[in-house]
C-alpha cells in the first residue's frame, strides 16, 4: 500500500533469534503509511509480539533495520523513540493517581504544570473519564483502566501507537464498546496504530491491513476483505473465519480453473496457489458458500453427502457432513422460513461454484 | 414470605431465629480451629508470654529487704529522716539480723544493698555474724561494731529499699541514681555507660540496616529479573548462610578480619598498606557492623526479593516508552513499588540488630559491645537480674516505639514478609 519513500514505519529484511539456533522473526518486510492501522495478527509464538517489540526498542533486531519516519532507529533507546504503548494488562503504575499516571510522560518530557494539567484534562475527557483524576488504578473497572492506559500512550501526542493485545483482559461485550472506542480515537487524531491481537474479530473490524503471522513470516498482508475473501494460502484460510478444507491432488489446470481429485469425487475450483498435474493441493470453501439440495446442473460442483450432527444456534443451523471425505464439512443452514429439514444420518446432496473454492498449497 | 413471623427477626424452618442456627452451625468449625490453634499458644503462653511478664515484673520488684527484714522496715515506717534513729529501730536491726543469718536469708539483702551503695554487704554481712553476740543498747553496739550505722545515708537507704517495689533499676538503666539525700541524680560521669550504650546500638542497628539495604537491593533485584536458572543458583548463595551455623560464620569473620587474618595480608601483600600499620578491623565497631551486615543480609533480600517478583516488568517498560530513561523510570516508577519491601526488611533487620548478641560479644571488643552484651553480662555474672530486666525493658519499648513510629509514617499494612 505504502510507497518506499512515504511509508512511516518500515521494517527491511528484519530477523530476530533469541537462542543463536531459530528465528522467531524470519526476513520481516513491512511498509507502513501515515495514519494507517494495520493490525499483526496470528497464534502465539508466530513472532508478532516479538515485531512489535523490536518496533517499541524493547528487543533488538538480530539482523536488518527498523525505519520510523525515515529514520532507522536500530539503536535508538525506548525512551527516546516517542512511541506509545498500551500494554497488555494495562501497566498502569499502581503508585499513582489516574491523573499524575497521565502527567508521567508530560513531566518527564518537562512541561510546565499548566500545559500538563491542561493535556491530562483533555486526554481524560477524551477517554470520558474527566470525573476519576484523582482515582487509583485499582479503584478502576477493567473497561476504565484500559481507557486510561489508551489516554496515557496518547497523551503525548506521539506520532505512532502500539498496542499488545490491549483488550485480552476485558469480557465479551466490553471489548466490542472499547473496539470501536479505539477505532473512533485513532479516525479523529489520525494516528498510525500498530496492533498486535490472536483474536480475528477485533483485526477484521478494526484495522486498515491486517498482517497474519505464522511462524515467523507474514502469511498475507491485506486489507480485512480481501483476507476473508481471498486467502492466499491455507493457512490464512483456516485461520480466518471458519473455512471447509478439502484435501486433494491436481489433475489439471487450465487458466484459473484446475480439477482436482478429492477422495475419488472430482472438484472443481479457482487455481490461486497450486503447483502443476499431480501436486498435492488444498480446497478451501466457506461454509457459507454452500448450497444445499441445489437443482441437477445448477453447479458445477456436486456431491452427495452425509449428514452428521446438527447444532442449532438460533439464526442458523450448523450442520455437520461428511463430503468427498472429509466428515469436518460444516455447511451454514439459515433458520429462514422454508429452509430445508435434514436429520442426522439422512443423505442429501451439496453443491458450490468454482470461483467460491479456492485451491490452495497443500499444508 | 407467607410463613415468616409478624416480628422482623429471621427464622428458619422449624422457627428457631436464623442468627441462633448459625451460632449453633459454626460451633463445631470453631471449636476445630481453637483446637488446633491451642498447642502453639499454650507454647507461646509458657515460653515466651509468662517469661516476659516476669522478666518485666522482676525489673520493679524489690522483696528482699521488706521480707528478710520485716522488723526493722516496719520501725522505720515512722522514722523522719533527719538523723540516726533510736534504740527501737537497733533492736529490730538486730532482731532481722539474727533471724537472717540464722535462716542464712541475710546475704539477699547484704547484695540487694549494696548495688546501691558498694560496701553495703560488707557492712550487713560483718553485722550478722556478729548479731547474736550484741547485747543491749543496740544502738550504742552496732555503732561500736561499725561506724557506718551512724550514717544517715545508709538508714535512707534501707528505708527506702524496704518498699516491695523500686525504679532503681530503672534509674541505673539510665544512668540516674538516689543520692544521699535520697533525691533522683545523675551517676557520677566515670560510671554512666548504659545511655551511651542504648545510643550506640541504635546507631549500629541503623547503620547495619542501611548496610544490607545497600547491599542487599540490587542483589534481590537480580534474584527477581533473572532467567529461572540463574536466580536459583543466586538463591541458593543467599541461603547458604542460612544453613552455616551462626557461630562458624561469625568466627570466620574472625579469621577474615583480625590482624593477621586474610584481610590484612592481602591489603599488606598488595601495598597497600604497610606491615607495621596493619588495620584494626576487629574487637571494635567495624568489626561488629561488618560480621552483622554479612549475617543479617538474608533478611533484608527475602522480603526485598517476595515483593520484586511480583512487580511486572512491563511497569519499567511503559515507563520508558512514556519517555522516561532507565534510571528515571526506576526512581520514579519501580523503586517506589519496592517500597513494602523495603519497610519489611529494615524492620526486620532493624529489630534483629538491635537485640544481637553472639556476634557483637565474639567480634565487638570494648567498643563493638551492644546493650544485649550488658544484660547477658548482668543475667550471668553480676546475677543483677533486675538491671538486666530494666535494661531489657526498656530495649523492648524502643523497639515498640519505633514500631509505632513506622506504622504512622509508612503503615504496617504495606510491610510484605513474604
Amino acid at each position: 500500500m505504502a510507497e518506499n519513500g512515504t511509508a512511516f514505519v518500515r521494517f527491511v529484511d528484519v530477523q530476530k533469534s533469541y537462542d543463536g539456533e531459530t528465528l522467531v522473526v524470519k526476513n520481516l518486510n513491512l511498509d507502513i503509511a501515515q495514519g494507517e492501522f494495520v493490525t499483526m495478527l496470528g497464534p502465539s509464538g508466530s513472532g508478532k509480539t516479538t515485531c512489535l517489540m523490536m518496533l517499541a526498542g524493547f528487543e533488538t533486531a538480530t539482523h536488518g533495520e527498523i525505519f520510523l519516519d525515515g529514520t532507522p532507529i536500530n539503536n535508538v533507546p525506548p525512551h527516546k523513540r516517542d512511541i506509545g504503548m498500551v500494554f497488555q494488562n494495562y501497566a498502569l503504575f499502581p503508585h499513582m493517581t489516574v491523573a499524575e499516571n497521565l502527567a508521567f510522560p508530560l513531566q518527564v518530557r518537562k512541561l510546565s504544570r499548566g500545559e500538563t494539567e491542561d493535556r491530562v484534562k483533555k486526554a481524560l475527557d477524551m477517554v470520558q473519564l474527566g470525573e476519576f483524576g484523582a482515582r487509583r488504578p485499582a479503584q478502576l473497572s477493567g473497561g476504565q483502566q484500559q481507557r486510561v492506559a489508551l489516554a496515557r500512550a496518547l497523551v503525548f501526542e506521539p506520532k505512532l501507537v502500539l498496542m499488545d493485545e490491549p483488550l485480552g483482559a476485558l469480557d465479551k461485550q466490553l471489548r466490542e464498546t472499547m473496539q470501536y472506542e479505539i477505532k473512533h480515537i485513532h479516525e479523529s487524531l489520525g494516528v498510525t496504530v500498530v496492533y498486535v491481537t490472536h483474536d480475528q474479530t477485533e483485526a477484521l473490524t478494526m484495522s486498515d491491513r491486517v498482517a497474519v503471522f505464522n511462524d515467523g513470516i507474514i502469511q498475507q498482508l491485506a486489507p480485512p476483505v480481501d483476507l476473508y475473501e481471498q486467502p492466499e494460502n491455507s493457512f490464512v484460510a483456516q485461520f480466518i473465519g471458519e473455512n471447509n478444507k478439502l484435501s486433494g491432488r491436481i489433475a489439471s489446470v487450465e487458466d484459473n480453473v484446475c480439477v482436482a481429485e478429492v477422495a475419488g469425487s472430482t472438484v472443481r475450483a479457482l487455481a490461486v496457489n497450486v503447483g502443476g498435474a499431480g501436486e498435492a493441493t488444498t480446497l478451501s470453501l466457506r461454509p457459507e458458500r454452500v448450497f444445499i439440495e441445489p437443482d441437477e446442473g445448477a453447479l458445477p460442483n456436486i456431491f452427495e453427502a452425509k449428514v452428521k450432527e446438527l447444532i442449532f444456534l438460533g439464526d442458523h443451523v450448523r450442520t455437520r457432513l461428511d463430503v468427498c471425505g472429509n466428515d469436518e464439512f460444516i455447511v451454514k443452514v439459515p433458520n429462514a422460513s422454508g429452509h430445508v429439514h435434514l436429520r442426522p444420518g439422512a443423505t442429501t446432496r451439496v453443491g458450490w461454484q468454482i470461483e467460491d473454492c479456492r485451491a490452495l498449497d497443500a499444508a | 414470605m407467607a410463613t415468616a413471623p409478624a416480628d422482623t427477626v429471621m427464622r428458619t424452618v422449624d422457627g428457631t431465629p436464623l442468627k441462633v442456627s448459625l451460632r449453633r452451625a459454626m460451633r463445631r468449625r470453631k471449636l476445630a480451629a481453637l483446637g488446633l490453634v491451642m498447642p502453639l499458644f499454650v507454647f507461646i503462653l509458657f515460653s515466651f508470654i509468662l517469661p516476659i511478664a516476669d522478666m518485666l515484673f522482676r525489673s520493679v520488684e524489690n522483696p528482699q529487704v521488706v521480707t528478710i527484714m520485716p522488723e526493722t522496715t516496719a520501725a522505720l515506717q515512722g522514722w523522719d529522716g533527719n538523723e540516726v534513729p533510736d534504740e527501737a529501730v537497733f533492736a529490730a536491726l538486730v532482731a532481722d539480723l539474727v533471724a537472717g543469718s540464722e535462716s542464712r536469708e541475710i546475704g539477699k539483702v547484704a547484695t540487694r544493698l549494696n548495688y546501691e551503695i558498694s560496701g553495703m554487704r560488707g557492712l550487713i554481712m560483718k553485722s550478722a555474724r556478729r548479731a547474736d553476740r550484741l547485747e543491749a543498747p543496740y544502738r550504742e553496739a552496732l555503732i561500736d561494731l561499725d561506724k557506718d550505722w551512724n550514717d544517715i545515708s545508709v538508714w535512707k537507704l534501707i528505708q527506702r529499699e524496704g518498699a516491695p517495689f523500686t525504679a532503681s533499676y530503672y534509674l541505673s538503666a539510665i544512668d540516674m541514681r538516689y543520692d544521699d539525700s535520697g533525691e533522683i541524680a545523675a551517676q557520677p560521669t566515670d560510671r554512666q555507660i548504659y545511655v551511651t550504650l542504648f545510643l550506640r546500638t541504635l546507631w549500629i542497628s541503623l547503620l547495619i540496616t542501611f548496610m544490607t539495604l545497600l547491599l542487599g537491593f540490587p542483589v534481590a533485584y537480580l534474584l527477581a529479573t533473572l532467567p529461572l536458572k540463574y536466580s536459583n543458583l543466586l538463591m541458593i548463595m543467599v541461603l547458604l548462610p542460612f544453613w552455616t551455623s551462626l557461630l562458624v560464620r561469625t568466627t570466620s569473620w574472625i579469621a577474615m578480619l583480625q590482624q593477621q587474618g586474610v584481610l590484612n595480608d592481602l591489603l599488606v601483600w598488595s601495598g597497600l598498606v604497610s606491615d607495621d600499620g596493619r588495620l584494626e578491623l576487629m574487637h571494635n565497631q567495624t568489626g561488629t557492623v561488618v560480621a552483622m551486615t554479612h549475617i543479617l543480609l538474608p533478611f533484608m533480600v527475602l522480603p526485598l526479593y517476595s515483593v520484586m517478583r511480583t512487580i511486572s516488568p512491563s511497569f519499567m517498560r511503559a515507563a520508558q516508552s512514556l519517555g522516561a530513561p532507565r534510571f528515571l523510570a526506576f526512581w520514579r516508577v519501580y523503586a517506589p513499588l519496592t517500597l513494602p519491601g523495603v519497610g519489611a526488611g529494615a524492620i526486620l533487620v532493624f529489630i534483629l540488630a538491635i537485640g544481637y548478641y553472639i556476634t557483637p560479644a565474639l567480634v565487638g571488643g570494648t567498643s563493638g559491645q551492644l546493650i544485649s552484651n550488658f544484660i547477658a553480662y548482668h543475667m550471668q555474672s553480676s546475677l543483677n537480674w533486675g538491671l538486666a530486666a530494666a535494661l531489657g525493658s526498656i530495649l523492648l519499648s524502643c523497639v515498640l516505639l519505633l514500631y509505632y513510629i513506622y506504622n504512622r509514617i509508612v503503615g504496617i499494612e504495606n510491610m510484605k514478609l513474604g
